[in-house]
């Protein structure tokens, strides 16, 4: 991988039922994916609230990306709908707060979606490497950087 | 209920000082309801402003408190500890609990994060309509309980204004017209004669109008 990924974290929120099996398989098939990516499993995107992705950029995140079942086909019927809206208003709150709001992405992929999964974590770390990292990382090693004698 | 809706990141960042320690107030009664400022919304808008503050470097260190009540001392008194830690108060009450604070802490800043939009009713999940208001003599009885002075855009009494396209408000074509509403209900209640009775100008000195109002109640003061 690219170094400028080892200097970045993207966290992947995957719903059990779908993007967090298709991982699972991604990594039986052998197949290639950023190494900076760090997988959370939830029960389904739906129990993800505005707060989780917000958290997670304060505590270091570049990106975060939201993986759940495809429109239609939502364990709990319509969890990735509302998942959606979520995301959404997360997004305008990041551009608010002075993140751009393409660094939280919601995707849909089925368990059996592998490869697709790979390549929806590839565009995340496309983003973020074009983004660079976090406002919020910067500032900190700014100040570090300062704090070195 | 007290319908508000919150106020963008940028104007609060605008509002609060930099390099300040602010406590960002929820109030757990309306507008936990109409979700604009309870527990939830302090814990996401408290987030949002570390976030800015950081992407900023604006200095501000935050902190988080939702109380029952921001109108009511009882539950103000729960607040004490937390308010007096602080540089600023950004409340996410309505405006009445944003000026009950600010009353009760004489020289602490006390900023609103809300916009306080109206009195009103969560019509379905998500969308909150205004219903009452509060014009100081209640008409409701006339009309088969639909307010044409909140509803009808022309506050309107005695009948409609003919704009109306089907059912709708030439005015707010999202919205009913009231008087299509009135007349329907009237009619539902058997009660089509009211609208025979010409309604006199309204006494708006009861509302604000007549500027601040007070109510007073001899056999509850002590
Ligand atoms: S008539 Fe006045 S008090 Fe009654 S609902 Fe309408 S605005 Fe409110
Ligand atoms: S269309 Fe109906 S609600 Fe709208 S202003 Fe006219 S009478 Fe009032």
């Amino acid at each position: 991988m690219k170094s400028a990924d080892k200097e970045t974290t993207i966290v992947a929120f995957c719903c059990i039922y779908c993007a967090y099996a298709a991982a699972d398989l991604a990594g039986s098939m052998r197949l290639q994916y950023p190494s900076n990516v760090r997988i959370i499993r939830t029960p389904c995107t739906g129990r993800l609230e505005v707060e989780y992705y917000l958290r997670a950029f304060e505590n270091g995140a570049d990106g975060v990306l939201v993986a759940g079942c495809e429109e239609g086909s939502c364990h709990f019927k319509e969890g990735n709908l509302i998942a959606k809206r979520r995301v959404n208003y997360a997004r305008k709150l990041l551009a608010e707060s002075g993140l751009e709001a393409d660094r939280l992405k919601m995707v849909n992929v089925s368990a059996a979606m592998a490869r697709l999964f790979t390549e929806h974590v590839r565009e995340m770390a496309e983003t973020v490497q074009r983004l660079g990292p976090s406002p919020l990382n910067r500032a900190k090693t700014r100040v570090q950087q300062e704090i070195k004698p | 209920m007290i319908v508000a809706e919150r106020k963008s990141i940028p104007e609060l960042l605008d509002m609060l000082p930099n390099d300040s320690k602010i406590l960002v107030l929820g109030c757990g009664t309306c507008v936990t309801v109409c979700l604009a400022g309870g527990e939830r919304e302090v814990s996401i808008i408290s987030s949002a402003l570390r976030i800015a503050s950081k992407a900023r470097g604006l200095g501000y260190e935050v902190s988080e408190l939702t109380i029952e009540r921001q109108c009511d001392n009882v539950f103000i008194e729960q607040a004490i500890e937390a308010i007096e830690k602080v540089d600023v108060v950004l409340s996410l009450g309505c405006g009445a609990g944003v000026q009950a604070i600010a009353e009760r802490f004489l020289k602490k800043p006390v900023y609103a994060g809300l916009n306080t939009k109206f009195l009103g009713i969560l019509e379905e999940r998500g969308v909150w309509t205004e219903k009452c208001s509060q014009c100081g003599s209640c008409v409701l009885h006339e009309y088969g309980g639909i307010c044409p002075v909140t509803r009808c855009a022309k506050h309107l009494l005695n009948g409609p204004c003919g704009g109306s396209r089907e059912d709708r408000c030439e005015v707010r074509p999202d919205r009913p017209c009231a008087w299509q509403l009135i007349y329907q209900r009237l009619k539902n209640i058997g009660q089509l004669e009211r609208l025979e009775k010409i309604e006199p100008p309204k006494q708006w000195s009861a509302s604000l109008s007549g500027g601040p109002r007070v109510i007073i109640r001899e056999d509850h003061r002590i």
